[in-house]
């Protein structure tokens, strides 16, 4: 293992950090305190290695022989360039171009509520953007989204006043055009009391070259909330797609997560829920890769407070020589009683050389809860190849259409069906495809 | 019901399977005509279960030797797949779930699999769903039922009502019905009974295999057979049913023995 692991230098960083004071000042002394703490947070940390605990199967060297250089001017698409990613429910869609706001390409068809970018929104919500923005997703030991932060100067925001229910999913499309760019996608979404939405965070790519997607998304709900977070990262094969994710959930709040990883030669998202007393959430989740493909999914449901709920199932799909990471920690801390929390991992090697990590990871400090876990890591069921193959179903169509099935389970939990259909139709080819 | 002039449509003789290198089926002799009901049964571990997937083609089971003829074919040359085109049917004991597969669409490849196999029209969704339709008031089915991941969260009568609407729909000429009374309440039971008679014709057969006599008391057979230790060791009328349900099996096991001491 050790012969792997790159040495960090910290000349890397730096030059991550080199496009950083091209950002501009804010007029908010806050927001660029935010920033300067983060490049100083930055300067203190060095890339992760396989020596760290929590990258111990995820190998970032070849992420460090790459140059980058952060865009600051986005390529000109055109509406018609990216209508093929269009989701037809999402009337309303905020596009960012190499990590920059493209107001042309986006779409706002809602008036009661604010989905805008951060810059627009800022002199008018700086109190409430100040309580909110960096305070959910930490830096701390965390050498990537301290790097977002420090380049933050711009997000996609949603904000709904109290008991706003909005019917219409709300697209968030980051498109990637450019090779050898950095970018920093950064969302906040602040659900005030009662509020309902559905949001879509979405990686997509126009083009096939090595990039870096660095993202950091913020959930906050408050009492009562409701929100359905949807996030598919398609990126390109040669990218590298690093996202920290972070909800908190306030009283009673309910918080639903769907998340699909399916592009970027190397991807990690974490996602870090905290629920307060009586808030629901689950995280749900599957990685369908093939090739050299590795993707690590570390997730962190935080029970702090008692008569919480959460449940999560993640599955993995993997073929070729490619490699799936899980990693699940469930904590109940001191007080959490009535705690109720499953969790389940499932994963399907298709080739011989197809590997997975999986570690379910429970931390309990406290009687009184119900925490269940389970995983498998296997082939297709031989019985239900034959049970397809008796009506008829040649042998390989059995095949595809049961690791189509072991992923259309998660993808199913999808409540937008235009989505769900188009993700559906991806795993069916790539399932004919693969086997 | 048997007919006169009836053709064969199975014929297996001395056949051995195993299944990792343990016999199961040791020298199975079988034969069932056109129009015929035949009812196998026998204690669990007797080897029934082996023979109806032997007969699909179960790829773990390994033919040691013998011959089954499927309508005058070598059947054993056969994949699952072309047996089940070729009109071969089982109705399994566990159904499978395929989640995130509509059952309509399912119902559909498999039906549109066996026409174009048969040479016979294939359906468009449109027509397939008045087709499927009207079989499903054969089996009292809810309208739902289409729109439904294939046995997805279904009961386990809904699972076996499943099993009998495709054999509606794929009108097999040897249907094996693999303990299709096991998990059904009495309603349910009936229901399927009811399905299964109504597609009973003199052109096709149907092979039940059941541990219980509480089946053939609704689809009545015209042969019924005892295995024991992988082959059948009494045949009989529908009367046979009734004596095991109230003698058991021991007997016929003492009378085979007994037969096979004097034959020695």
């Amino acid at each position: 293992m050790s012969a792997t692991a790159v040495q960090p230098s910290s000349g890397y960083l730096q030059d991550l950090l080199n496009g950083q004071p091209a950002v501009p000042a804010s007029k908010q002394a806050w927001l660029n305190k935010l920033r300067s703490n983060a490049v100083e947070t930055v300067s203190k940390l060095t890339i992760p290695t396989l020596r760290d605990e929590e990258w111990r199967f995820t190998d970032l060297s070849m992420l460090t022989k790459i140059s980058l250089q952060p865009a600051h001017t986005a390529i000109n698409l055109t509406a018609e360039e990216i209508k093929r990613f269009h989701i037809a429910e999402a009337t309303t869609r905020l596009v960012f171009v190499d990590g920059v706001y493209a107001p042309k390409l986006s779409n706002i068809a809602v008036n009661d509520i604010v989905v805008s970018n951060l810059a627009a929104e800022l002199a008018k919500n700086s109190a409430l953007l100040q309580q909110h923005l960096g305070q959910h997703a930490t830096i701390n030991g965390n050498v990537f989204a301290a790097l977002n932060t420090a380049h933050l100067h711009d997000a996609a925001l949603i904000m709904l006043p109290r008991n706003t229910k909005v019917k219409a999913p709300i697209h968030l499309l980051f498109i990637a055009t450019q090779k050898d760019v950095v970018s920093y996608p950064r969302t906040l979404v602040l659900a005030d009391n009662g509020c309902e939405v559905t949001v879509i965070e979405d990686y997509v790519t126009l083009q096939d070259e090595a990039y870096f997607t660095n993202a950091v998304t913020e959930f906050v709900l408050a009492d009562h909330a409701r929100v359905h977070h949807i996030r598919v990262q398609r990126e390109g094969g040669k990218s590298f797609h690093i996202a920290n994710c972070a909800a908190t959930l306030s009283r009673s709040s309910n918080y639903q997560s769907v998340s699909i990883a399916m592009g970027a030669r190397i991807s990690r998202y974490n996602l870090n829920i905290k629920l307060a007393e009586g808030a629901e959430c689950s995280a749900d989740g599957l990685a369908m890769i093939a090739n050299r493909q590795l993707a690590d999914t570390h997730t962190c449901i935080d029970h702090a407070q008692p008569h919480g709920t959460s449940r999560q199932l993640h599955k993995c799909i993997v073929s070729g020589g490619a490699h799936a990471v899980f990693n699940g920690k469930i904590m109940v801390r001191r007080g959490a009683i009535k705690t109720d929390s499953e969790q389940s991992n499932h994963t399907l090697l298709l080739t011989d050389k197809a590997h997975v990590d999986t570690k379910p990871q429970l931390e309990i400090f406290n009687d009184d809860v119900k925490c269940t876990h389970g995983a498998t890591i296997g082939q297709l069921d031989n019985e239900e190849v034959f049970y397809l193959r008796s009506r008829g179903v040649s042998e390989d169509q059995a095949r595809n259409m049961l690791t189509y099935a072991f992923g259309a389970e998660v993808i199913e939990r999808i409540p937008v069906v235009s989505l769900k259909r188009s993700l559906e139709k991806t795993v069916m080819q790539q399932t004919s495809t693969q086997l | 019901m048997i007919y006169p002039n009836s053709k064969t449509i199975l014929e297996v003789r001395n056949l051995c399977a195993s299944v990792e290198g343990t016999p199961i089926l040791k020298n199975m002799n079988f034969t069932v005509k056109s129009g015929e009901i035949h009812a196998i049964m026998g204690p669990n571990g007797s080897g029934k279960s082996t023979f109806s997937k032997v007969l699909a083609g179960h790829p773990d089971y390994e033919i040691s030797s013998g011959t089954v003829l499927f309508e005058g074919k070598n059947l054993l040359e056969l994949k699952a797949e072309e047996r089940a085109r070729a009109g071969i049917f089982l109705a399994f004991q566990y159904p499978i779930e395929i989640p995130g597969v509509n059952n309509s669409q399912f119902l559909r490849l498999t039906y549109n699999t066996a026409q174009l196999h048969r040479g016979k029209e294939e359906l468009d969704p449109l027509e397939f769903d008045d087709f499927v339709r009207d079989k499903m008031k054969l089996l009292e089915m809810r309208e739902d039922f289409l729109d439904r991941s294939v046995n997805g969260g279904f009961s386990g009568g809904e699972k076996k009502r499943n099993e009998i609407l495709q054999m509606a729909l794929l009108e097999p000429s040897l249907a094996i019905l693999d303990e299709t009374d096991s998990g059904l309440d009495i309603d349910a039971l009936r229901i399927v009974a009811h399905g299964v008679n109504q597609l009973a014709n003199k052109d096709n057969a149907i092979v039940m295999v059941t541990h219980y006599q509480r089946l053939l008391t609704y689809i009545v057979p015209d042969f019924v057979h005892v295995m024991e230790a992988g082959r059948i060791i009494k045949s009989g009328g529908k009367e046979l049913a009734m004596e095991l349900e109230t003698r058991g099996y021991d007997w016929v096991s003492a009378e085979y023995k007994a037969a096979s001491r004097v034959a020695a």
